[in-house]
């Protein structure tokens, strides 16, 4: 009875979601990937066929999860953290090198990408830090120490050419904001945002004019009491200088691929004969993928008759580009049910999050929430053109056992949290 | 506050994304089409074009394999370029040159190297292309056309042009289209359908397996032969007659519409448009703007008719009742309105009634007549209506309907043509009566004369005349087996038939005559204009004749247009007589009338306006005589000019 009773307190909402995205990835990867006819759903010579493998192997580790005591997560967090971080660092000197990125553990036929595994090991380091009833994260002290925890994966990581990787770190934002990061942050970071896009896409002194106006305008209709002037003149030379800052970075220390991409989104190339080879070279991938995600229409062409997928015309169709393999076989129906899932998927587990007691289980939830939320940000707005390319997959549905296994463990520790809700006081 | 911020980020985030998504698939989106899918390579199967044959079985048109030599520029591996270039008989620049624009277009797709090689060319290339990796040969089919004539009734075939593709989804760049003549008009029976075959490519354009395992793909239908209404033997005749002159015959079959021949000239031989010299020499062709050896005279030339005109204002008189075959006029060298000369004649007996009206065809009687029809309404206008409309039920002043693409409407004026010209009701009959002898604003192409001819040939009614004989399996379409009926009624028809017969017998053409068969004929000669440096000038007059025979069912009925022949049996009347008398009899007797064109060249005569030197017209003009032309004399569309042709 004792057992019925546990497996009734798992969210089974969450795990139907993960299971329907599991499913429809799987259909979308067999697809993008195929080479001649499908005679066996475990076909080790094709990805869908590996795919079918990752996924039974999946189920081990959910069974896994799930049996272990809810406390262990909380107890062993630190020695997992420091695990991940070790195995980071042992990429340096036992790493595989593919596409330019040293991050992959290559062990017998298999590899196995550690950074994928980082995200819920610093996860659980950050939720143990913040849950501590020493820790008070509106001082700057705790913020600065929590930061560190994030930030040290992310270095490793970018250290290792994985640019895509590290910017899933941001997600942590959202974690900071919750638990109490001045509302100011919130403020000073969209202002940035904004600062250095206007720098890029016009020039240093309309974003600089821009800046002043909003700072100077707050100063003197925002404020019941003026201070001094200084405050203002201050955060305007700042502004210029942050404005040079980031036309420096852009100009100076960005890879050329890296610029290329932000050139684009931000239509900043004016020549069409560079524009046009742009699109042949580094605009290539999204050029074919908004193609095919066109071409499917309302309805979509149906399951393994995309011939955009079929020809293979979208690279990387299987792993990070796999959203366009919906939009071409299943049209705007099927696309838009996977947002519809995503977002689901994101709403239930904030909810659950909100629900818990523990501020450890909370913050966790919504390092759960937030990571998924940047993964699916990024890959779909980036395979239909709204964000400039970031490579990284997305979660449950690309190819990749490393991904599937690191976004399930990240995702079940929490079923598993949240099914020990009402054991806790 | 808090707990918000991620919710909604998510949320706005989700409509975001279906936004996008609803404004890339369902708002942006064009129809899906397989054809249209670039994912997917669309291999054409092209059938065997239908052959063409005339009335008598005799093939015209065939087919012959021709050779591309094609190739991959990324698959050519090191060669002997010099015994290459050898082969193909170019040099290496050209070899260079065709590589590198071959490369620009793409090094993974095949491309032509050199188009249509010669039977003999790929025989000895054949033996020696597997030397060259990267070159293969591609089996194309082209026209073989049997004879050299006829090029303006067989037409061509050609490389389809952007307008079509993109207007008839069934052609696709390269494909070949008819482009004249019957090769136009039947391009749908005689090119068949193309077979299909859908290939799934990959991204580098390289082929993966059919498309759903082919459930959509097509097998060519041939395309079906056809016979046309053309006597290939009188054809290459008639042909042989207007060479040096220029103009048009057509003659048709009375009993059934069908078009026997149908000469323009000069014209070329249809081999010139065929394989790998077809646009050098089209634009040969196309840039000769004097002799216009493209421009189908026979159907689109468009002269006042002349004289011959003047039967059907007898047969107007008749059928309205002004005039009976009895009834004379006199002629004294013209047509007097009181003191005022309107038009002239030449000498003749007079007075005289219908009969030797046409037979000497006298410009006074038939401007008495057609002022009788017009006036004897209370308006003139609603005379001129009468008359227009009579004459409009014997196919002329509209499109004939025949089943060749080009033609002229011609001009027939009515009332409404004159109130526009001089105002309402401000006219009379005597300020056109220059249409009852077929000068003034009447206009006609060869091919409606011979029309009109066939319909007096059949007392009342013609049918539509046509190209076509048969289709293999098919009938023809039925306006051209079904009566058109003139507005003359039929008794009216023999008095004017007799004044034609006896133009051979006792009148214009009586030094036409061919023994042992009853001409009915009609001379005609019509004055022409032409612009010269931005000066109307008159030119010698045109040479114009139609005949039907025999007198009682029947055969043939013709026309012939010479331009600035001078007079109608000069040129145009010897020229009906003798192919009158090859279609009967099947042979010329008449030698020396035979010689006598043969001999004869108009070339002088169409040099001069371009001289830039004063000249004389029809008196002063005088006749060139030339070495008898033969069948074996070369075809040269401008033979004033010298240019040569690439055969």
């Amino acid at each position: 009875m004792q057992r019925e009773y546990k497996l009734l307190n798992f969210d089974w909402l969450t795990i139907i979601i993960f299971m329907l995205l599991v499913f429809f990835g799987w259909l979308n990867i067999m697809s993008a990937s195929h080479v001649g006819d499908i005679e066996n759903y475990f076909d080790m010579s094709q990805p869908y066929g590996k795919q079918s493998i990752f996924i039974l192997f999946t189920i081990v580790l959910i069974i896994l999860i799930l049996a272990l005591d809810a406390k262990f997560y909380e107890r062993f967090a630190s020695i997992i953290y420091a695990l991940s971080i070790l195995s980071l660092i042992g990429l340096f000197i036992f790493g595989k090198n593919v596409n330019g990125a040293t991050a992959w553990y290559g062990i017998g036929g298999m590899t196995l990408q550690p950074s994928e595994f980082a995200k819920f090991a610093t996860s659980l380091a950050v939720a143990k830090y913040m849950s501590d009833l020493q820790t008070n994260m509106k001082t700057f002290k705790d913020q600065a120490k929590t930061m560190a925890l994030i930030i040290l994966p992310a270095i490793l990581i970018l250290l290792q050419n994985d640019a895509g990787s590290t910017v899933v770190y941001a997600a942590f934002f959202f974690v900071f904001y919750r638990e109490g990061l001045q509302q100011i942050y919130l403020v000073i970071a969209v202002f940035l945002i904004g600062l250095s896009v206007l720098a890029l896409k016009f020039n240093v002194v309309i974003a600089s004019s821009v800046a002043a106006l909003v700072i100077f305008g707050y100063h003197f209709f925002g404020q019941r009491k003026r201070p001094q002037l200084i405050q203002p003149i201050a955060a305007v030379i700042l502004c210029v200088a942050v404005s040079f800052g980031v036309k420096y970075f852009y100009n100076s220390i960005l890879q050329p691929h890296q610029k290329d991409r932000i050139s684009l989104w931000l239509r900043l190339e004016k020549d069409p004969v560079k524009l046009l080879e742009m699109k042949q070279t580094i605009l290539y991938n999204l050029n074919e993928s908004e193609k095919a995600i066109s071409s499917g229409g309302l309805t979509g062409k149906g399951f393994l008759q995309g011939t955009r997928t079929t020809g293979k015309f979208v690279p990387e169709q299987h792993t990070d580009y796999i959203f366009s393999t919906v939009g071409e076989e299943w049209g705007f129906l099927g696309s838009a049910l996977v947002v519809i899932l995503f977002v689901g998927l994101l709403l239930r587990i904030l909810y659950l999050a909100e629900l818990q007691k523990s501020t450890f289980s909370r913050v966790y939830g919504y390092c759960v929430a937030s990571i998924l939320f940047i993964h699916f940000l990024i890959n779909v707005g980036m395979v239909m053109g709204l964000i400039p390319t970031i490579g990284i997959p997305l979660p449950f549905f690309s190819y990749g056992g490393s991904g599937l296994w690191a976004y399930t463990i990240l995702l079940f520790i929490f079923i598993k949290l949240d099914s020990n809700r009402i054991n806790e006081w | 506050m808090r707990k918000l911020l991620l919710l909604t980020v998510i949320v706005v985030v989700g409509f975001i994304f279906i936004a996008r998504l609803f404004y890339l698939q369902v708002y942006n989106e064009d129809p899906y089409s397989l054809y249209e899918d670039n994912a997917i390579r669309k291999v054409y199967d092209y059938p065997k074009r239908g052959y063409i044959y005339d009335r008598h079985g005799k093939l015209l048109v065939a087919n012959q394999p021709s050779y591309d030599v094609m190739f991959i520029p990324r698959e050519v591996k090191p060669l002997d370029t010099l015994e290459f270039c050898n082969l193909l008989k170019i040099t290496k620049d050209d070899f260079i040159k065709f590589y590198e624009k071959a490369y620009r277009y793409s090094p993974r797709l095949p491309s032509v190297f050199i188009p249509q090689l010669s039977r003999m060319e790929y025989a000895v290339l054949q033996e020696k292309i597997r030397k060259y990796e990267g070159f293969y040969i591609q089996k194309r089919s082209l026209r073989d056309y049997q004879t050299t004539i006829g090029a303006n009734v067989l037409g061509d075939i050609g490389e389809v042009n952007n307008y079509i593709i993109e207007n008839d989804p069934y052609y696709k760049s390269g494909d070949l289209i008819g482009k004249q003549g019957v090769e136009l008009s039947y391009e749908e029976v005689l090119r068949g359908v193309k077979g299909i075959k859908f290939i799934q490519k990959d991204r580098f354009n390289r082929d993966i397996g059919p498309y759903k395992e082919g459930i959509y793909d097509t097998l060519p239908q041939a395309g079906k032969d056809i016979s046309i209404t053309i006597d290939s033997e009188l054809q290459e005749y008639g042909e042989l007659l207007m060479r040096h002159k220029h103009g048009g015959i057509i003659a048709i079959e009375p009993s059934s519409g069908e078009i026997i021949s149908m000469v323009t000239a000069p014209s070329y031989n249809p081999n010139l448009l065929v394989g790998r010299q077809r646009s050098r020499n089209f634009s040969k062709l196309y840039t000769d703007t004097i002799a216009k050896p493209l421009f189908d005279r026979s159907l689109k030339a468009q002269y006042p008719p002349g004289s011959p005109f003047k039967v059907l204002s007898a047969l107007i008189g008749l059928q309205e009742n002004v005039v009976t075959p009895q009834d004379q006029f006199s002629c004294r060298h013209g047509y007097y309105l009181g003191n005022r000369r309107l038009t002239g004649c030449h000498s003749h007996v007079s007075p005289l009634a219908m009969n030797q009206g046409i037979a000497q065809s006298c410009n006074a009687y038939f401007v008495n007549v057609y002022r009788r029809i017009i006036d004897k309404y209370d308006k003139p206008s609603e005379g001129m209506d009468v008359w227009s409309n009579h004459v409009k039920s014997f196919g002329l002043g509209d499109y004939l309907g025949y089943d060749l693409k080009i033609g002229n409407k011609g001009r027939i004026p009515d009332a409404d043509f004159y109130d526009k010209w001089y105002g309402k009701n401000r006219w009379s009959s005597t300020y056109n009566i220059s249409n009852s002898i077929g000068q003034g604003e009447v206009e006609t192409t060869p091919i409606q004369l011979a029309n009109m001819v066939a319909a007096i040939a059949n007392r009342g009614y013609y049918y539509t005349p046509h190209i076509i004989k048969s289709i293999e399996g098919e009938s023809i379409d039925e306006k051209f087996t079904t009566r058109n009926y003139t507005t003359i009624d039929k008794e009216h028809f023999e008095p004017v038939v007799q004044g034609m017969f006896d133009v051979y017998n006792t009148g214009t053409a009586y030094s036409l005559q061919v023994p042992g068969i009853e001409i009915c004929g009609k001379t005609g000669t019509a004055e022409n204009f032409m612009k010269i440096d931005g000066k109307r000038t008159q030119l010698t007059d045109h040479s114009i004749f139609v005949a039907f025979a025999p007198k009682d069912n029947p055969k043939i009925a013709i026309a012939v247009f010479v331009e600035n022949g001078y007079w109608g049996s000069r040129f145009a009347g010897r020229i009906a007589s003798l192919m009158i008398e090859k279609y009967i009899k099947g042979e010329v007797t008449m030698t020396s009338m035979e010689n006598w064109i043969l001999t004869h060249s108009l070339e002088n005569e169409y040099a001069k306006p371009y001289s830039g030197k004063e000249f004389g017209i029809n008196r002063q003009s005088s006749l060139q005589v030339i070495d008898k032309i033969t069948k074996d004399t070369v075809v040269n569309p401008s033979s004033t000019r010298t240019s040569s042709f690439n055969q």
